[in-house]
């Protein structure tokens, strides 16, 4: 019998969710095939890859290649600058680690003054990430999403402590994205977004952060629970899980062994930044092919690498 | 896929004889369908009718051996559907074209990564020789002995059946890639003489089809697809494609294991290889082809295979109790911790080169990370002293200092409270910074 292959589309798709404005604008979703599987139809929008710094700055102790990849940017702005400019890059991603009151305590007004100079300094879509402290980071992203009105900016994320004042704030004060943050878990992934529709923040506005773990590392929840949020969305056409998936890969990777163990402590593992970016590109790759429409990785060769893979599968 | 209980009466003798003891065929084919009697009870099944059956009642993806590896042998496309069972083989590229010296250097790095990860052996298990149809005989077998000596399983492909024969006979070759639409049958021949699993290619999916249905017809199952020099989106459609035609349609031709070549898909390019890797790991790739293996390729890829190749029914545990480390006697410090596979492993390893003797306590807590259970209440300063105390840990531990893992420091006072008389420190946050922590607290 000859074989003739059977495209499988499905008659609902991802949302499309925009970030940005302008010609860089990026528009996340969109497609009505499981992930990657462009071969099935053409990719309406390609996965995004979006580079991450923070308003404090990378320790690059036994990474040269991020250090001479932002050897004179002293400050944010100019980091973000950088960042915006490597190779394969669709938005930039800002991580407050300094507004943490466990570490430097930055104040709100500070960290307003940094998000506007980034905001002014890029010209590709801007993504706001928190200090993981629930009451910092609500007012923190209140603050931020006010200056940032008419940019359509991310901020990662609301969770489910924090969902109605992130929400109020974020999605429907200020008109930016909301990024929905859970645990890893199908469940409490589609419980927010009902929650946060309820509140009336639009489906189109929302992304899923549904967390992420390093490869190696309990990856296999991950990769599970992105299959069953796509065929959730796609075959049983669930609504309130059809919103696209950005995933933070960077933090996760950049704290596993593998990537911080320096060179001279393992000698047979060989260069500590190689073994870096790998963790940081084989992590992504693995999110992308289970669903994410877009992740966040720190080093510019990872965004290298992971955009080109993304071309070449488009 | 298992035949309709309708399919199976229509080649039953539709006599209704009873020696099955069933009052009529229809009845017996409905049981053979619900898997509750074997075909084999009907004495008059003509011989014509059971090859059809067994054909129809095979699994939908064949499991090819390769040495001591099994691959394929797959009944869903995704993990939480069931489980996935045959995990991916990696296997190093050499062509018999390379300098010896590169050759050499690329074989000396593949086989130094060699290392041990939850009970799991993790190295390059197979050498993809491949070998131009310009080549000598002899310079092949050359590059295959030197492959051959690091005691790895060997690929070689080769689509010139005189020179495939010639290697294969002076070496020990386990898979014998190359057979496509102009020379599957020679090089057929010469698989099968020597037993040797075939892998088969074609220019497009039909003709790939064709020969491999034309394979199977010549009586050779034992055999494995190969996606060489496409371009990456066509070798991942076909990797997908053929899987699913497997498991969703029912297309048996196409029910084998995949080796996907990134070596010629990224020449050159380690970091794309690695990210092309981890995507066909998730998608049915069987045998992934690199041009380099090193720890950094290694740490990532093999950690995201096993746990992608865990069975999702079975948590990953290992048993509640004391676990001496590094010769810990009574007066060694106590340590706390989950009985999360991945969490003990990480710890213990950590421990160990810290040379520090601790007594490791793990806890009964549903096989979660430290998080995870704190999360779910199963790692709580109650579980903590509950488990101190059913173990008797008092009496046989004479230290009363117990680490705490950082990421549960909120827990501190609780247990204090719980545990009179015992120094509670809290520990980092991430295991590899114990070495120093201990060194330290020494
Ligand atoms: C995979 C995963 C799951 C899997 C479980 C996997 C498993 N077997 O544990 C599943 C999907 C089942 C799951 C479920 C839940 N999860 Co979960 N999960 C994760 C995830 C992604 C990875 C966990 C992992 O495997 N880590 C790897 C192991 C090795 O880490 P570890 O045990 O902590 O060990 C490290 C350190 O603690 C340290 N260490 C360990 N022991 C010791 C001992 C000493 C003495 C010292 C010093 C150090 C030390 O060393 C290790 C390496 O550095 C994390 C997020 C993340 N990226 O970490 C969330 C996470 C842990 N989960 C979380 C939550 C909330 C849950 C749920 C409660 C969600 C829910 N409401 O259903 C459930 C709970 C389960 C239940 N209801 O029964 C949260 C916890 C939030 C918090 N801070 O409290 C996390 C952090 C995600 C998040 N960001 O929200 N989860
Ligand atoms: S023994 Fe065979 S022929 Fe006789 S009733 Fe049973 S199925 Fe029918």
């Amino acid at each position: 019998m000859p074989f003739t292959a059977k495209p499988r589309t499905f008659n609902a798709a991802i949302n499309e969710t925009v970030l940005g404005t302008g010609a860089k604008a990026v528009t996340l979703g969109g497609q009505n095939v499981l992930p990657l599987y462009f071969f099935d139809n053409t990719p309406k929008n390609a996965p995004a890859v979006g580079i991450e710094i923070t308003d404090t700055g990378y320790d690059a102790t036994g990474l040269p290649a991020l250090a001479a990849f932002y050897d004179g940017a002293a400050t944010p702005a100019e980091r973000a600058k950088k960042a915006a400019s490597a190779e394969g890059v669709s938005f930039v991603c800002l991580r407050f680690e300094g507004a943490d009151p466990g570490g430097l305590n930055k104040s709100i007004a500070d960290c307003v003054a940094v998000a506007k100079d980034v905001l002014n300094a890029i010209d590709v879509p801007l993504v706001v990430a928190g200090c993981k402290n629930i009451e910092k980071d609500a007012e923190l992203f209140s603050a931020v999403a006010e200056v940032c009105q008419g940019k359509n900016v991310l901020f990662l994320s609301a969770r489910e402590e924090d969902y109605k004042t992130v929400g109020a704030s974020v999605g429907l004060a200020y008109g930016q994205k909301v990024g929905a943050e859970s645990a890893v878990d199908i469940n409490l992934a589609k419980q927010l977004n009902v929650v946060m529709t309820q509140l009336g923040v639009s489906a189109q506005s929302i992304v899923m952060n549904l967390g992420a773990a390093a490869a190696g590392y309990g990856f296999e929840y991950v990769a599970s629970t992105l299959d069953r949020v796509k065929a959730a969305a796609l075959e049983q056409n669930d609504t309130m899980l059809q919103m696209p998936v950005m995933t933070p890969v960077s933090v996760e990777t950049w704290s596993v062994k593998e990537a911080i163990m320096a060179e001279a402590d393992m000698p047979e593992w060989g260069s500590q930044e190689e073994r870096g970016i790998r963790m940081e590109t084989v992590t992504a790759s693995a999110c992308l092919a289970s669903g994410a429409e877009s992740v966040i990785l720190r080093h510019p060769a990872s965004v290298k690498t992971i955009a080109a893979m993304i071309a070449a599968l488009l | 896929m298992a035949l309709k209980g309708l399919d199976i009466f229509k080649l039953t003798p539709k006599t209704n004889c009873k020696d099955c003891g069933n009052p009529t065929c229809m009845a017996f084919a409905m049981k053979v369908a619900q898997g509750a009697v074997s075909i084999d009870k009907c004495p008059h099944m003509s011989a014509d009718a059971l090859a059809k059956l067994s054909e129809a009642t095979e699994p939908p993806m064949k499991t090819i051996s390769i040495g001591e590896h099994k691959l394929g042998g797959e009944t869903v496309m995704l993990r939480h559907e069931k489980t996935l069972v045959n995990k991916n083989l990696f296997s190093l590229y050499v062509c018999a074209d390379m300098a010896d010296a590169d050759i050499d250097a690329k074989i000396a790095e593949a086989v130094k990564v060699d290392y041990e990860r939850i009970s799991e052996r993790m190295y390059v298990e197979t050498i993809f020789v491949n070998v131009e149809e310009t080549q000598t005989a002899d310079r092949g077998i050359a590059v295959a002995k030197k492959a051959a000596a690091t005691g790895r399983d060997l690929i070689l492909r080769c689509t010139k059946p005189e020179l495939a024969k010639e290697i294969a006979a002076a070496v020990p070759v386990k898979v014998l890639v190359g057979a496509n639409a102009s020379n599957y049958e020679a090089l057929n021949a010469v698989a099968t003489e020597k037993g040797l699993v075939l892998g088969v290619s074609g220019k497009d999916l039909g003709e790939l089809h064709d020969t491999i249905e034309k394979l199977e017809a010549a009586g050779n199952k034992n055999l494995i697809i190969y996606l060489g020099g496409t371009s990456i989106k066509e070798a991942f459609a076909a990797a997908v494609q053929i899987r699913r035609a497997a498991l969703k349609d029912e297309d048996r031709t196409f029910g084998y294991p995949a080796i996907v070549n990134l070596e010629r898909l990224a020449p050159g390019d380690d970091n794309l290889q690695a990210s092309l890797a981890s995507l066909f790991t998730l998608r049915y790739g069987s045998i992934l082809v690199m041009g380099r293996m090193t720890y950094a390729d290694a740490l990532p890829l093999y950690g995201l295979r096993q746990n992608i190749f865990t069975d999702p029914q079975k948590p990953m545990k290992v048993e509640p109790g004391i676990y001496p480390i590094n010769g810990a006697g009574e007066n060694a410090v106590c340590a706390v911790t989950v009985d999360f596979a991945l969490t003990y492993f990480v710890v213990s390893g950590e421990m160990e080169r810290s040379g520090v003797p601790v007594n490791l306590l793990i806890s009964d807590a549903g096989g979660y990370s430290v998080l995870t259970s704190w999360a779910a209440g199963k790692f709580s300063a109650g579980s903590i002293a509950k488990f101190i105390e059913e173990q008797q840990i008092e009496s046989k531990i004479k230290s009363r200092t117990l680490i705490l893992p950082g990421k549960v420091a909120v827990l501190k006072g609780e247990v204090e409270a719980k545990l009179p008389g015992w120094n509670i420190v809290v520990g980092p946050n991430e295991a590899i910074q114990l070495v120093r922590f201990l060194k330290d607290y020494k």
